[in-house]
């Protein structure tokens, strides 16, 4: 069961990462959107992720949930000491969540959208720029259980290069995915000026994954080995960066959907590269006392509970959340043979 | 500020700005679903009015309860790490199967905000009735696990340690169910009265009067008749408590000697160092027959309880006061609501009568605020009842006061915005909503 409960943390992750990511990267794009541009970008966005917005952000729950049932010590050894950036990811989720409703749903259009849309936009980007730092701070050995003074055990386990350049790569992450999910979405007249885009989050993911690496070594972390020293890593590594080119060049086709595929792909090889690479660790601490998923899971009782829980509820959600984007992706077509 | 102290009204905080959002969440989708099912069969556009300006007030409030409900979910780790560590294995289940409930309630959710004129009228009605149901489960499943710590069940402590875990068990302890009827029914009173004090003030001032009255008309029914059960089942918890924890009810009833004829003390102002309370009503005998159904049981009281066990005396009996006094004084409203129904229409149509409801707008979140107050303040000084002391299951990690202050801050600002805009959609209902009215806009 505890296999189950690791497939289901693992997937709740990818498409958090996926499904949030691209809501976020909605967010982002429109920040790197010339002001004339803003509102047709900001509309083919709320039409894609409408319907859905709501859903995409009850993976992370999923994968919250699952980590302090199944995994007590983990989830609490990460609130102990990645408290500040978890706040910092919080009070975007919060302001987000929120200014995304509010654009949306005013009786009244008027300059309170002024206040609205910098805080979305904002959030956007600081959100997943979180997200990250806490992703890269828990798996790279900064977490220091044994300091002695605030600094070294609440700010320097997450405020270091590697951390802030896996941030700002999950940032360009999302910005790539929005674009990407874009593309099928937009209008016939608007492609081209999507597919630009597309094309320079593509660069900007490439440099910031490059920046990772940088970065990696001038803290000393064997990030390179992590990857290339294995395998099946280095294969997942390897799928990612031919998926980028193919995709470089089916961007002036007509595939979203295959674009989209692609896209998922990618993000789910480099985050399997990431993860697998010291499974079933998943917080390693600067003592070398990491946290394993395999020997700080819960009693098995919880363990088979929460595995049932989930499989159970797979059964309700899985179906209704794919007819639910079904339909309105149908709909969507419908209207636009008229 | 102490960080202890800090931790523990950022919970509050947070937990008390959540509760207002997740009963919207909960009730609106059902008062959406009569106004809904009414246009269906009557075709009277007013109620596709009603429905639609509703279902925009519940996205809203939606998306709030959902973002503050997430906070919680890492609230409970980054505050209480201790606590989370031991009790989250065991009262998981009621979260993990809470999950799907949410998940679910989204799903629905983005069905029916965006399947007008897109779905088969008769499924878009179900799907929000699937919203109001999941949301519902959600509530009385959150409770469990708030119940299962006023109520520890499902394992055995044995040294310190928490072995022979048992999910189930833990989620279906004893004080679950008198909590979850009890947290149900109030939030349809709390909601009911709010959403009917808005319209009833909307009724009085004139404007968009059958869309207003429609409107009243549903949340009014559903709150009253709420309102009447609930100190039914307010006596099902108040016997439980008595049951399961004595310290909290001595507490709430500021109850400072074991008796037997106990008097039920109505008021008054305790005094914790003298052990009495001052200009109290007393009703000699009715507390010991509302917990034990005899006049002379005996009930428990402060001096039983060891000094370092004892709550907040002071808190909780002003908070059971505030509740149950607004509880009855709804209660009141109801009856004649009801007397106005049946016998008096004439009522219907007389100021004074709206006017009750509109003072009534705030009464029902008031108790519910106070009622969650008398259950937390009342299990002090314990995180899990009589197994783990909230002192000790607060993080380390020090300077928590900022942070109380930075999330005090976001709420407050996210309060005035919510009533900004619910103000607005209020206001506009001229013009976006009510299709009947021939009014121009303000
Ligand atoms: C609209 C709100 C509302 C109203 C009118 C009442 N209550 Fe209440 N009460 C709540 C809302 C609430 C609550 C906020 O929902 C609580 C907190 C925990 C719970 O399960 O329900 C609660 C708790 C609570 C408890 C503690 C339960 C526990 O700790 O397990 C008792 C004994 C009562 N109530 C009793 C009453 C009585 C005798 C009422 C008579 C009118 C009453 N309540 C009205
Ligand atoms: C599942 C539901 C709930 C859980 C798991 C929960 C958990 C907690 C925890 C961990 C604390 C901090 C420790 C303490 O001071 O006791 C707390 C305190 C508190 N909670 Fe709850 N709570 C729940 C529901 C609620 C709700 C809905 C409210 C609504 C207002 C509430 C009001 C409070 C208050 C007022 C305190 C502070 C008590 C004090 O400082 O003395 N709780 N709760
Ligand atoms: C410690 C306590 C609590 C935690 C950790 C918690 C967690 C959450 C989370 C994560 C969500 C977001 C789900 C979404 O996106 O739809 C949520 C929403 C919700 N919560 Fe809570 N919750 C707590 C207390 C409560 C209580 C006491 C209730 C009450 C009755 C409640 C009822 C709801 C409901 C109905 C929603 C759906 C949101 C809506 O419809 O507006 N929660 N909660």
């Amino acid at each position: 069961m505890i296999y189950v409960v690791i497939v289901f943390l693992w997937t709740s992750i990818l498409l958090y990462i996926l499904l949030g990511g691209a809501d976020f990267g909605a967010g982002i794009i429109e920040l790197f959107t010339s002001k004339g541009n803003r509102s047709k970008t900001r509309k083919t966005m709320y039409e894609a992720i409408g319907p859905i917005w709501e859903a995409n952000h009850m993976w992370l729950i999923i994968a919250i949930v699952i980590l302090f049932v199944g995994f007590p010590k983990i989830y609490t050894t990460v609130s102990i000491y990645l408290h500040i950036p978890l706040v910092c990811m919080l009070l975007g989720i919060i302001a987000r969540g929120t200014a995304f409703v509010f654009r949306n749903y005013d009786a009244v259009k008027d300059d309170m959208q002024k206040v609205y849309t910098p805080i979305f936009i904002y959030s956007s980007l600081i959100t997943p720029f979180f997200l990250g730092i806490i992703a890269a701070s828990s798996v790279s050995g900064q977490i220091d259980v044994q300091a002695q003074d605030f600094l070294s055990a609440y700010v320097f386990s997450w405020l270091n290069w590697f951390s802030v350049s896996v941030g700002v790569f999950t940032v360009s992450i999302c910005g790539f995915l929005a674009t990407i999910f874009i593309i099928g979405q937009a209008a016939d007249d608007d492609r081209s000026f999507f597919i630009g885009k597309a094309r320079r989050t593509i660069y900007t993911v490439m440099f910031c994954g490059a920046l990772v690496f940088v970065a990696a070594y001038h803290e000393n972390i064997p990030l390179a080995s992590w990857i290339f020293g294995d395998t099946l890593g280095l294969t997942a590594i390897i799928a990612a960066s031919i998926s980028l080119i193919i995709m470089f060049f089916l961007l002036q086709r007509k595939k979203p959907i295959l674009l989209r595929l692609l896209a998922g792909f990618q993000v789910a090889m480099i985050l399997f590269a990431a993860t697998y690479s010291h499974f079933p660790d998943i917080v390693l601490l600067k003592n070398g006392a990491n946290l394993s998923l395999l020997t700080h899971q819960g009693q098995a009782k919880a363990i088979d509970t929460l595995g049932y829980a989930l499989l159970i509820g797979s059964i309700f959600i899985l179906p209704a959340l794919g007819y639910l984007i079904y339909i309105f992706q149908q709909k969507k077509e419908v209207q636009e043979a008229h | 500020m102490d960080d202890f102290l800090a931790a523990r009204l950022q919970m509050a905080f947070s937990l008390g700005f959540h509760i207002v959002f997740a009963c919207i969440g909960m009730v609106m989708p059902f008062f959406m679903s009569v106004a809904h099912f009414y246009w269906l069969k009557t075709k009277k556009v007013v109620y596709k009015d009603v429905t639609k300006a509703w279902s925009k007030g519940v996205a809203i409030f939606f998306a709030t309860g959902a973002v503050s409900g997430t906070v919680l979910s890492f609230e409970l780790g980054l505050l209480w790490p201790t606590f989370m560590e031991h009790a989250g294995p065991i009262f998981g289940m009621p979260f993990s199967l809470e999950g799907t409930a949410f998940f679910i309630e989204a799903i629905a959710l983005g069905f029916y905000l965006y399947g007008w004129d897109k779905l088969n009228p008769w499924f878009h009605w179900v799907t929000g009735v699937v919203v109001g149901i999941s949301g519902l489960l959600s509530g009385i499943l959150v409770v469990a696990a708030n119940a299962w710590m006023n109520s520890p069940a499902g394992f055995d402590f044995v040294d310190g340690k928490y072995l022979n875990i048992d999910p189930i068990k833990a989620m279906f302890n004893d004080a679950w169910f008198s909590q979850a009827l009890h947290m149900s029914v109030a939030a349809f009173v709390s909601t009911g009265f709010a959403v009917a004090g808005v319209h009833a003030l909307m009724i009085l001032r004139g404007k968009n009067v059958l869309f207003h009255s429609k409107a009243f008309k549903i949340a009014a029914v559903f709150g009253t008749v709420a309102a009447c059960l609930q100190p039914i089942s307010g006596d099902i918890s108040a016997k439980d408590v008595a049951h399961r924890q004595p310290a909290k009810l001595a507490a709430m009833e500021a109850h400072f000697h074991t008796e037997r004829n106990a008097p039920l003390i109505i008021g008054g102002i305790p005094d914790t160092a003298n052990k009495k309370v001052d200009y109290a009503i007393k009703i000699p005998g009715l507390l010991s027959f509302m917990t034990t159904g005899n006049f002379s049981g005996e009930v428990k009281g402060l001096d039983v309880i060891p000094k370092e066990d004892q709550p907040p005396v002071a808190v909780t009996h002003y908070a059971f006061q505030i509740m149950v006094g607004l509880g009855m004084a709804m209660v009141f409203i109801a009856l004649l609501y009801f007397i106005a129904l049946w016998k008096k229409r004439q009522w219907l149509n007389s100021n004074w009568l709206l006017k009750l409801f509109i003072i009534a707008t705030p009464m029902g979140f008031i108790a519910l605020e106070a009622g969650w107050t008398v259950t937390e303040v009342g299990r002090q000084p314990w995180i899990i009842n009589g197994v783990m002391r909230t002192v000790d299951a607060a993080t380390p990690m020090p300077g928590i006061a900022y942070s109380f202050y930075l999330f005090t801050g976001v709420y407050i600002s996210l309060a005035i915005i919510v009533s900004l805009l619910l103000y607005r959609q209020i206001t506009m209902v001229g013009k976006l909503y009510d299709s009947t009215s021939k009014l121009p806009k303000n």
